[in-house]
């Protein structure tokens, strides 16, 4: 055995279990791979390390995956970028393996690489590298090449681009539906390399081939490729190319396939222009909202903003809105529910008469829909008609409408609807908050359930932040206070929780004066649960008072509480003098 | 095309009738030996090349066995393309076995989760690697079965005691930063942070050097798809997209990523909502061969549904409906009309249904009725009632076709399996014993195509084989079934479970 110098110890240690058999060993050692590369130094690094990790690949996959993403950033270790080309075979050998994740990170470690090694290294290295790949014998080596091909394009020379090109569309065309649906996921990218006079004929017309594919699956997939390629073309031959194959796909039978298109159609409406957009797009889209599949409806629903955006708005009242009103009724709640989360974003497009005459009823109605989810979406997205309509149009309708969810049976649409208040009052003005909501807060504080009582708390603070403390003075602290005389402790812990929310927002003055007493007096509850929280909340309340009231006020009571015959009393009393002896400490 | 009969749809040749002999037999028993439950053999399937075979037990192993006759894989098209020797059939070894599935306890529902394999699907190979799914009635499995180098390392920074004890004393606390060394010297994270490195390292250093290049298959799950099931698994089945399989339980299938396991989606659920009105369940279901969109799966009823998975996210709908109407109704129709397995043949246009009685081909093309019938084991038809008391009426036989799509198989009581040729025409009808002699029965059963092509009506063939006793007197042994077979995918070679033994035979 080498004798090994004191000081390197922890470092030889940290190499021999490159290879120990616990695997949790094995993982941080190849963690810290740099700082072993570091002791060894670049050359030993070059010459030893990368080819012991390149034999070191039937390891199990967290640790393969943990030396792919290592080596990624490994260039300044062996050397810089004139040697970054020695890091490519573990990295080619980790594109293999069967599973996806460490595949996924060792093409983007390569092409992390890639994007910096200079020109002739990538045709020396890395466009051999992605042949060989592409050449795999088994599908996994396949379908990592064609993440690659867009860092190996640009380099290459002018006979390499060409069979960089065929290799591509015969991968396109592979066995194996796995490879084909990867080069279908990639296209786009790769497309993105490639001259335009090429992309017009080699990359169209493998695209073409994908989108004739019998496996719904890469089909799906050159729905994706339909966008990215779009934006590529120039308008004419996106209108072409393009347009026809996505107008196809919107009927394409599998619902999976027009699931894809609902998602994607707006995308391509800028690719193509005004024109082809009402000609075609539109009535495909139409389609889209009413086609038979509920998931393909959701889909279309959920873009119906996006793209009346694109359109002028007497398209959009023409064409798409009569289709929104048959959404709002639909008999799927999922579909009325990704309506409801966008349909307010409409209101900006169409304008405000369009939408008091038109988009009012949708909105009125769906906030009436039996399905919570339903009005919660709508009541997130207020604002935006705000800006429209006006708030007293609004307010008729939308109070019943809150009301009834902040008293709904499910603790979590109660929850849902508390953790949007402080957005609604935002968004309508501390008078309407005042008047309406208000008396809810408080009467949230006294929930059934400890989650709402807990976020009904938080809420008390963000408005407090929202409308300023002058206003908490007057609309949330006397309210609160009175209800710690609660008779049961439960309650009286939330007001405790609330009062060491509020304290921070309120300022030194208001929690001296108003909150400490409550609490001070809370500290002689009958119930030890609340003594103990009493101590827990001075404890919070010592950073935003000043020295004299914790020396003057809550030391005392502090101490009191710390001789409590019980036990947690005793125990956070203890606690919270600590706590004041540490503030204390450095003044 | 669709409008043509089945006999003007298929090729005219009819095959010569094949000579059907023992190859192999793995755990074979001794005279007298009794079988342990655990041992019996619940689950066969050949891999898509062939290459390998896998079983599953009631004990919840599953073991591996590969094919000996073509060594090379490298050159293996080249042997293939010279067309050798008839007298190359495939030979297989045991290759290795695992413990998929192990006895466990749902406390939530207090029911017991037998380790027992229900179904094994092999899955594409990658890197020189076996992967395949098993499942038991509750839990699928995907396994990874691969040969790992067994490393031993030979030269190490420290003497390898100390830094054993000390992998010892880090690995009973992983989670802590480690001060770990013998002299209590410091911890990784001192030393790194005030460490200065020289540009040419240290090197005194070494890299552990590896020796040994024994190597060793281990097998390792590496998905557990679960909880996504309330009744028992009956079917898992993988999709021609490589990506995606579905598991079927009585009422429902659901289709899950080979890469998620965490979550599926649920595509049929047959389940009525007052559980009182249920008439029907679900019993088999497999993927179209190379159609990713459609999968069929049978019901107790007796009917093969077909579903088209691009109409709809919840296919409750079926696109086709394959029945046929029962003849003379009795107490047993609807028991015995139970498909108890279909399969797809591999052209992908045919369905092959076991029913208790019956073995019927279907064309996807024809909704009208079977273009095949074949009876398996007529002669029992008069003790079904004995049958039904003794439970064995329930019993679950697979089936399976050939390669070729010529010829189909399945099992039968007193292990006897049969194989039937299904070209129009064909009167070939073998009865195979599973032993070493499996011509031994030929002989006694009456050798008459049992065929519903042919102009016999049923009432004639009812009344034909009458006997529960064969020549030799002898009771057909019901304790005795062959429920398991297999048929290899590109040559006449087929394997089958007696009880604990793997029997495999050729043509």
């Amino acid at each position: 055995m080498a004798m090994i110098d004191e000081p390197l110890y922890p470092i030889a240690i940290l190499i021999d279990e490159l290879k120990n058999e616990d695997i949790q060993l094995r993982l941080n050692s190849i963690r810290r791979l740099s700082t072993i590369a570091r002791a060894l130094g670049e050359e030993r690094t070059r010459k030893e390390l990368i080819p012991f990790l390149s034999e070191n690949n039937d390891d199990d996959d967290e640790v393969l995956l943990a030396m792919a993403e290592e080596l990624g950033v490994f260039i300044p270790y062996v050397g810089g970028v004139e040697y970054a080309h020695v890091l490519l075979p573990p990295l080619e050998t980790l594109c293999t393996v069967e599973e996806t994740c460490v595949r996924d990170k060792a093409v983007e470690s390569l092409c992390r690489i890639g994007a910096q090694m200079k020109e002739n290294d990538l045709v020396d290295s890395f466009v051999p590298l992605v042949k060989r790949l592409a050449a795999g014998e088994w599908f996994t080596a396949r379908v990592s090449s064609c993440g690659l091909f867009h860092i190996a394009y640009a380099s290459a020379p002018d006979h390499l681009k060409a069979e960089l090109r065929s290799i591509y569309g015969q991968l396109c065309q592979d066995d194996m539906p796995m490879v084909r649906r990867a080069a279908a996921t990639n296209l786009g990218k790769f497309a993105a390399t490639v001259e335009s006079n090429h992309l017009k004929i080699e990359i169209m017309s493998i695209f073409e081939d994908l989108t004739q594919d019998d496996q719904d699956s890469v089909r799906l997939l050159a729905v994706e490729g339909c966008a990215a390629l779009g934006k590529l073309l120039e308008p004419q031959d996106c209108v072409a190319h393009i347009l026809p194959v996505i107008v196809n796909f919107s009927q394409d039978k599998s619902w999976r396939v027009r699931y894809m298109v609902a998602n994607q159609l707006y995308e391509l409406c800028e690719a193509v222009g005004p024109e082809p957009t009402r000609a075609d797009l539109v009535p495909a889209y139409v389609r889209l909202l009413r086609d038979n599949e509920a998931e393909v409806r959701i889909a279309a629903a959920g873009k119906v903003t996006k793209f009346c955006r694109i359109l002028s708005p007497q398209l959009a009242i023409q064409h798409i809105l009569p289709c929104v009103k048959e959404l709002s009724s639909d008999s799927s709640q999922h579909v009325r529910s990704a309506l409801a989360s966008v349909i307010m974003g409409m209101a900006p497009v169409l304008g405000k008469d369009a939408t008091i005459e038109q988009l009012l009823p949708i909105f009125l109605s769906l906030l009436k829909d039996e399905f919570p989810d339903v009005r919660l979406n709508i009541i997130s997205k207020l604002d935006q008609v705000n800006q429209v309509i006006g708030i007293d149009l609004l307010s008729q309708s939308l109070l019943p409408a809150i009301v009834e969810l902040a008293e709904d049976r499910h603790w979590r649409v109660r929850l849902a609807i508390i953790e949007y208040i402080p957005l609604l009052a935002s968004q309508l003005g501390v008078g309407f908050f005042d008047d309406k909501l208000g008396a809810l807060c408080m009467q949230w504080l006294e929930d059934k359930v400890f989650s709402i009582r807990d976020a009904a708390a938080n809420n008390l603070k963000r408005l407090a932040e929202e409308f300023g403390p002058e206003w908490a003075m007057q609309h949330i602290i006397p309210q609160v206070l009175d209800k710690i005389n609660n008779p049961h402790y439960l309650y009286r812990m939330t007001i405790l929780h609330a009062v060491s929310l509020l304290a921070p927002v309120m300022g030194a003055d208001i929690t001296c004066q108003k909150l400490l007493p409550v609490v001070i007096a809370s500290s002689k509850d009958r119930v030890p649960n609340i003594k103990f929280n009493v101590a827990k909340v001075l404890q919070s309340l010592v950073p935003t008072l000043g020295q004299s009231v914790v020396e003057g006020t809550i030391r005392p009571c502090l101490v009191e509480l710390s001789e409590d015959p019980d036990v947690d009393v005793r125990y956070f009393a203890s606690q919270a003098l600590q706590a004041c002896d540490q503030v204390m400490m450095p003044s | 095309m669709n409008g043509k009969g089945p006999e003007d749809a298929r090729a005219p040749a009819v095959p010569p009738p094949l000579e059907w002999k023992f190859s192999q037999v793995f755990g074979e028993r001794a005279a007298g030996e009794e079988v342990q439950e655990v041992d019996i053999i619940s689950a066969i399937e050949f891999d898509k090349s062939g290459d390998h075979l896998a079983t599953g037990d009631r004990g919840g192993r599953v073991v591996l066995f590969e094919r000996t006759d073509v060594r090379d894989h490298g050159c293996r098209r080249d042997l293939e393309s010279l067309d050798y020797p008839i007298s190359r059939h495939p030979e297989f070894r045991y290759k290795t076995e695992f413990q998929s599935h192990e006895p466990e306890f749902d406390y939530l529902k207090s029911l017991e989760i037998e380790e027992k394999i229900n179904k094994i699907r092999w899955c594409q190979m990658a890197n020189g690697a076996l992967f395949l799914l098993s499942t038991n009635d509750k839990t699928i499995k995907f396994w990874k079965v691969q040969e790992k180098k067994v490393k031993r390392i030979s030269k190490m920074n420290l003497d390898p005691s100390q830094a054993a004890a000390n992998g010892s004393i880090a690995s009973s606390s992983t989670a802590s930063p480690r001060v770990c060394l013998p002299n209590g010297g410091c911890s990784y994270n001192y030393m790194s942070n005030d460490f200065s490195f020289p540009p040419g390292g240290f090197p005194s250093l070494r890299l552990p050097a590896v020796a040994s290049q024994e190597t060793s298959l281990v097998a390792r799950c590496r998905r557990i798809y679960a909880h996504a099931h309330d009744y028992h698994i009956n079917s898992i089945s993988n999709n021609s997209d490589g990506e995606t399989f579905i598991s079927a339980d009585d009422l429902r299938i659901n289709l899950w990523n080979l890469e998620i396991s965490n979550q599926s989606f649920n595509i049929v659920d047959v389940k009525p909502a007052n559980m009182e009105d249920l008439t029907e369940v679900i019993t088999s279901a497999e993927f179209h061969p190379n159609r990713c969109n459609t999968l069929a799966y049978s019901s107790s009823k007796g009917s093969i549904r077909l579903i088209d998975l691009r109409q709809s996210a919840l296919c409750d709908n079926h696109s086709q409906l394959f029945e046929e109407a029962p003849g003379s109704r009795s107490f047993f129709t609807e028991i015995i009309a139970s498909i108890s397995d279909i399969k797809f043949g591999q052209d992908g246009r045919h369905i092959l249904s076991r029913d208790y009685m019956t073995l019927k081909l279907w064309d996807i093309n024809m909704d009208s009725g079977p273009v095949a019938t074949f009876q398996v084991h007529e002669y029992l038809r008069p003790q079904l009632c004995d049958l039904y008391e003794s439970d064995s009426i329930f019993d679950k036989f697979e089936c399976c076709l050939s390669g070729d799509g010529l010829r189909v198989a399945t099992g039968s009581y007193s292990n006897l399996f049969r194989v039937f040729g299904c070209v129009a025409g064909s009167t070939e009808a073998a009865t195979l014993e599973a032993s070493k002699n499996p011509m031994r029965r030929q002989g006694q059963n009456p050798a008459r195509p049992a065929r519903s092509l042919s102009s016999l009506t049923r009432v004639v063939r009812r009344g034909a084989e009458t006997s529960g006793i064969d020549a030799n007197g002898n009771s057909y042994d019901f304790t005795t079934k062959l429920l398991h077979l297999a048929w290899h995918p590109t040559e006449n070679s087929i394997a089958c479970a007696a009880a604990n033994s793997l029997y495999m035979y050729y043509a």
